[in-house]
């Protein structure tokens, strides 16, 4: 027994930085922005933390699914970006529910909601479960150098998630993770320690833009092409491509490099910006609730990022 | 391979990546005079990794198309 998505959700802040209102704070400009990395406006938090966030894309997931709090068995989240490394980001959304089921977080960086739909599949199939809820939520404003103009414009806020019920909708999954800190890093808070002689680093994102590019697109396009030549499927028979929104240019290579025509993915990073493990449940339930997905389509998920971990999966729509 | 045929070939993939007149680029001819950022670059190297089943090393280093083939004469040359 495996799973079909049964429900998606998602929630961003309520205030919107335009690229005119970065050009503000650091030296870029709109032009450079939207061709470079094809960001136009982020939603930032200003009130909303973390938990917050996802706790309304749980809701609006499970109103979307029919399954009530009470009736789930699982909550998995994940989060570079918590408000606190304990309780758990999935405690913290079980209390906002009003659940009481096993919860707790999964660390997989931008690529942490494949990892969370591959771990529920194994719970479906021992069967211990029957409905599992699974969010991504990221506060990337926080943990961003806002002084770093590189980076800045590349992220935003926000949160998604999907309701999982019993059926069989997640047909196949690859992984790989190449363990490294060179590439893409995001130190912790040093502390305060009057023992401590290690370097600390600051707090933020550390991201080697041109190899994360050759990682990024070398890994999306062959994933994407594992899964088609696994599954006996040509691009064809694909409804479309949800790819991790990291940066548009990325996803324009790997379409190129992967022989797949451009408009086969799913883009909304003009309007959010890179939201780590909230960008593909975003894109999902945009895609749900626009009525673009009929019954029986088969859509192919696709992230990387920080670990190095990047993955794949093929999903049919209920 | 010599040289010039290297150049050959990496000017072709760089007019088709920035959409220009081949007759445009020389050796010389800067990244940054052909509007080619960090990311057009490694974009670029992976064009030509593929062509010539090397890896390449994108770094600062790389400010010239001429650089480049450098880089990639090097490489064949170790093979």
């Amino acid at each position: 027994m495996s799973f079909s998505i049964c429900g998606t959700g998602m929630y961003v802040p309520v205030h919107t930085v335009t690229n005119e209102d970065l050009s503000a704070l650091v030296e870029t400009d709109d032009e450079w922005i939207t061709t470079r990395v094809g960001v136009r406006e982020r939603h930032i938090a200003v009130t909303e933390t973390t938990a917050y966030m996802a706790t309304e894309a749980a809701r609006a997931a499970l109103e979307n699914s029919g399954i009530s709090a009470q009736e789930l068995d699982l909550i998995l989240c994940a989060t570079v970006s918590a408000d606190s490394i304990s309780p758990s980001l999935a405690c913290m959304v079980q209390k906002g529910i009003g659940a009481h089921c096993m919860a707790f977080d999964i660390n997989a960086a931008c690529a942490a909601f494949l990892f969370l739909l591959d771990t529920a599949a194994g719970y479906f199939a021992g069967g211990r479960v029957k409905n599992v809820l699974i969010v991504g939520a990221e506060r990337m404003s926080r943990i961003v150098d806002w002084e770093d103009r590189s980076t800045c414009v590349i992220f935003g806020d926000g949160a998604g998630a999907a309701v999982l019920c019993e059926g069989d909708g997640y047909r196949d999954a690859v992984f790989c993770v190449r363990g490294g800190d060179d590439v893409i890093r995001i130190p912790c808070f040093e502390g305060k320690s009057p023992f401590y002689r290690g370097v600390s680093e600051k707090p933020y994102i550390h991201m080697m833009g041109q190899e994360t590019f050759k990682y990024a697109v070398n890994a999306m396009s062959a994933d994407i092409q594992t899964l088609l030549e696994r599954n006996d499927l040509k691009i064809e028979d694909i409804r479309m491509i949800v790819p991790h929104q990291a940066n548009s240019r990325i996803i324009d290579a790997a379409a190129r490099r992967a022989s797949i025509p451009r408009e086969k993915f799913y883009v909304n990073i003009d309007r959010f910006g890179n939201t780590s493990s909230a960008s593909i449940p975003i894109a999902l339930d945009a895609l749900n609730r626009s009525g673009m997905l009929q019954s029986g389509d088969r859509l192919i998920l696709c992230a990387f990022g920080g670990g190095l971990a990047n993955a794949a999966c093929l999903i049919t729509w209920p | 391979m010599t040289n010039e045929m290297i150049l050959e070939k990496l000017t072709a993939i760089i007019a088709e990546k920035v959409d220009t007149d081949p007759a445009e680029i020389k050796a010389e001819t800067t990244f940054e005079e052909l509007g080619i950022d960090s990311l057009d670059i490694t974009d670029i190297a992976m064009s030509v990794e593929d062509i010539f089943g090397i890896e390449i090393e994108v770094n600062e280093s790389l400010a010239a198309v001429g650089d480049l083939v450098g880089a990639v004469a090097a490489l064949i040359g170790k093979e």
